[in-house]
Parts: C-alpha cells; structure tokens; sequence
C-alpha cells in the first residue's frame, strides 16, 4: 500500500534533482521487451523506471543482483516491495538458480526488464564489454525487443560508493529497437547490441 | 509619478509589464498566423520565448508579493538551477566530489543565508574568499592532479557566476538609502526590467536591421545594429524609469548604460564558454530561451556593478 508512495517519490526526488530530460528515438507500446543501459550508479534503474511513460512503467521491473540487494531490509524492501526487481544471481558457482531462466520466466509473464549488460557499475567513460546474458535471454524469447538506453551524466550524480547525490541534469536517451537476428552468433550479437548503445551517445564520451 | 506609494508602484510596474507582453503575445500569434511556412521556425521560438516571458514575469511577481523573504528563496532557486547548469556543462572528475558537495550544499545555501541577514561584510568576499581557499583544499584532498588547475577553476567560476553575481540582485534589498527606505524591491525591478528588456531589444534590433556582426567567433547572432539599437533603446527606457529609483532621471539613464554594456559583455563572455564547449544553449528548461543561464548571463554581469555602484553613490 505504501509502496507506490514510496516508488513516487524516490523518482520525483531523482526527477527533481538532475530535472531528467528524456529523448525517445520512436514511440513504443507496452510489449515483450528489454530496456538495456549503461551502468554507472544505482541510480540507473530508477532515472530508466521514472522516464517511461505510465502504461510501460506498469510492467517495467529491473534485474537487479541478489547478492547485492539481498543484503539489509531496506534494500530488500527497496528492490521486492517497491520496484518489484527481478533478482538474479551474478556468482556462478555459488548460485542456485539458472539467471537465464529467470529473466525469462518474468518476460513470459508479461513484464518488460531493465538490464545493464555491463554487469557491473563502470566508474570510467564508455560501455565495458558486454555479458553474454542480453545473448541468451534473446535467444531463448522468440520475438524479444532490446531497446538501448544511454544514461548521460548519472555517473556523476552518484559516483559508485558516495553517499550524497549532487543536483546535476541528466538526460535519458532512448535508441530504436532491435532483436537478435536469423543466425547470428553470440558475439556478433553483442558486439551490435553495444554499438547501438555508444551510438546513443553525444560525441566525446 | 515618484511620490506614489511604493506599492502603487510596483502594481503600475507590473500592469505595464503585463501590457507589453500583451502587446507581443498579439503581435506574434498575428505574425505567426501571416507567416509564410518556411518562415515559421523564428516566429514559433519567438512565441515560444513570448510564452516563457508570462512565465518569468509570474514568477517574479510572486515573489514580489512575498516581499523580503520571496525575493532571497527565489534567487536561491535560480542559483541552485544556474550551478547545476554550468556544472553539468564543464566536466569535473571524480576527485571533484567533495568539492561540489560543499559548493551545492554549503557554499550556496550559506551565501544566500549571508544575504538575507544582510551582513554585507561577508556575502561580498565569502565565495572570493572563502570558498576560493576551501574548494580547492577539497579538490586536492581527493587525490587526482589530471588537469586539477582546469577543474578547481572551473568549480571556483561555477559559484562567481551562478551563486556570486546572481545573489547580487537579491543583495539590493539590504542597502539603506536615504529616502528610499523599504522600496529597495523597486530597484530589483528596474535592474530586472533594464536588463530584460536590454536582451529583448536587442534581439528585435537585431532581426530589423541587423547586418554587421559584432563578435563573429564568439556569436553568429549579435551585431552592431542589434548592440546600439537596444543598449540606447533600453538605457533610454531605464531612465524613463527614473520614478521607481532613488536616482534623477540622468542617474538612472547613466546606470541603465552601465547595466546594459555590463549585460552585453556578459553574454559575450558566456557564449565564449559555450563555444568552448560546442553547445548552443545551457540548458533545455525555458522553452524558446534554453536554459536558466541562456536568460541569465546579462543579470549575472550587470548585478554586481549595479549593487556596487548604487552602494558606494546612494546609500
């Protein structure tokens, strides 16, 4: 009951604060889809959640990594009650659960994910290499739409491990989609899926 | 006129506002009616800027109506928007960190705070000083050299211009003038209204008769017809505006000028920094206008000289 409340307002606050601006390269209905971004705070979710429109919101949920979020009630509440993330486990050898199957169960079911292939925050410039999982969820949901998302400047609202935000003006561009093609390989795939990312990106980042 | 109450005043002021941009809110709906579909791109963003003007002209008036406490918050706002402006524009790196959490969270609401008890003492030098020594003690604490004399400049600038200068125009009510007492209000809206109107004129000046570029480099827009025509056209206006100020006619004539050189050159200044950095505007948050610094470069220039010059010869 209170969640939506609470969801409210930590996108208004973070609205407020870097007075997001939001650019979509085409218009886009609710559908089968991941949103995919760069990753450099964990900001990144919440700016990518608060820019879509009402009808996408309602069936957007990140993917966010358990060991992390499951760690202290207010991040557990933060991510299962309030953003309703679907939780993934990023260790391969410890964990019990196939990710893969996860991120697709949650699609199958309706949802529209928030992923940041990078798997992990860059605190540098550019897009790091990205994991092979955009690859297999692709392959796995016939259909599937991947929208690229380039976040400029949240990196510097909330640098990895400060605490304190700083009032800068961010801006989410949202690219075109795009799926994975007839035949093609895992690399090829990736490689383009992160080329359509950087192209979103003004000049010199 | 200037034996009214200031308050009679301020509601004249603000009727005749209201006017003008009633004026060109039909003239341009008319011009954008008449306008052959090529040319509708300049007379969309003049209705655009038109719409914007209600805006701001609201804005202020609100303030207004809050009087003394209104006037210092909003200013503070614009400063807070401004800073956020110029610090998203000009990179820092994240040994920066410490130091724009003490220029957004300390530096700015203490400046503001200094304003509005007036200690004149202090507001005048504490971000020349103080936080001129503090900043960069920060910045070095975090470690990072790469391009440290850039990027401490750049912070140090940030705050002149965005909190420094533009708390400068709140600043005017602290100033005690004899036979001015509680209209100081009044004279934040003849520097308001000169400077504006400075901008606006020269703007119209400009697309009727400009030809010769003034400063090719630094602008593609500003020529010597559009300078001479509205520094002349809104320094003539502010000495017409001589009632709401403690000054004669020919003082508020003298002032105007100085205003409007001071906002000319500033905007100058500005779009050197903009060049630099290969944008066209500061910012996307007025419509028409660009950002909250693309309306205040000119007010940022002027405030300071404007608070000096009445201090030292009025008050």
């Amino acid at each position: 009951m209170l969640e939506p409340l609470v969801a409210r307002s930590l996108t208004g606050f973070i609205r407020l604060l870097t007075g997001s601006r939001v650019l979509w390269r085409e218009k886009l209905v609710p559908g089968r889809r991941v949103y995919y971004g760069n990753h450099s705070s964990h900001g990144d979710f919440v700016l990518i959640w608060s820019a879509l429109p009402p009808a996408l919101r309602a069936q957007a949920r990140p993917v966010a990594a358990a060991e992390y979020w499951r760690r202290g009630t207010l991040r557990r509440y933060l991510i299962q009650r309030v953003f309703k993330g679907v939780l993934v486990e990023r260790d391969v050898a410890q964990r019990t659960e196939d990710p893969i199957a996860t991120m697709a169960a949650a699609i199958e079911a309706g949802n529209a994910l928030i992923l940041f292939p990078e798997g992990t925050r860059n605190p540098g410039e550019g897009v790091l290499p990205f994991k092979s999982g955009l690859y297999h969820l692709a392959a796995r949901c016939a259909g599937l739409e991947l929208v690229p998302v380039w976040l400029e400047n949240l990196n510097r609202v909330m640098p990895k491990g400060r605490l304190i935000p700083l009032p800068l003006l961010c801006t989410a561009r949202f690219g075109a989609p795009l799926g994975l093609e007839e035949g093609e390989g895992k690399q090829q795939f990736l490689e383009r899926a992160r080329g359509a990312l950087l192209a979103l990106a003004p000049e010199g980042a | 006129m200037s034996h009214m109450s200031s308050h009679a005043q301020a509601v004249l002021l603000f009727l005749g506002i209201g006017a003008v941009l009633l004026v060109a809110t039909v003239v341009g709906r008319v011009l954008a009616y008449r306008a052959p579909p090529g040319k509708r791109a300049t007379i969309d963003n003049l209705n655009a800027r038109i719409n914007a003007w209600w805006g701001m002209a609201a804005l202020v008036g609100v303030a207004f109506v809050f009087g003394k406490p209104g006037v210092p918050v909003l200013f503070f706002l614009v400063s807070l928007l401004a800073l956020r402006e110029f610090i998203t524009l000009l990179p820092t790196r994240g040994g920066d960190y410490w130091a724009l959490v003490a220029a957004f969270y300390l530096v700015l609401p203490i400046q503001y705070v200094l304003v509005g008890i007036a200690w004149y003492g202090m507001f005048a030098i504490f971000i020349p000083v103080y936080a001129f020594l503090l900043l960069p003690v920060l910045a070095a604490s975090g470690g990072d050299t790469t391009g440290f004399l850039e990027r401490a400049a750049k912070v140090q600038w940030g705050l002149m211009i965005s909190v420094f200068c533009i708390s400068h125009v709140p600043a005017l009510l602290t100033l005690d003038i004899p036979g001015y007492e509680h209209r100081q209000l009044l004279l934040i809206a003849f520097l308001v209204i000169v400077v504006q109107s400075s901008d606006v004129l020269q703007y119209v000046w400009g697309k009727l008769c400009g030809r010769r570029l003034i400063a090719p480099v630094l602008s593609p827009s500003k020529t010597w017809e559009g300078f001479v025509g509205g520094v002349a056209s809104a320094s003539l206006l502010g000495g017409l505006l001589w009632w709401i100020t403690p000054f004669s006619f020919f003082g508020a004539l003298g002032m105007a000028l100085v205003i409007n050189l001071m906002g000319f050159l500033g905007g100058l200044v500005m779009s050197a920094i903009k060049r630099d950095r290969g944008i066209k505007d500061w910012g996307h948050m007025i419509e028409g206008h660009g950002g909250v610094l693309d309306r205040l470069d000119s007010v940022c220039f002027a405030a300071p000289v404007f608070f000096h010059l009445t201090r030292y010869f009025w008050a």
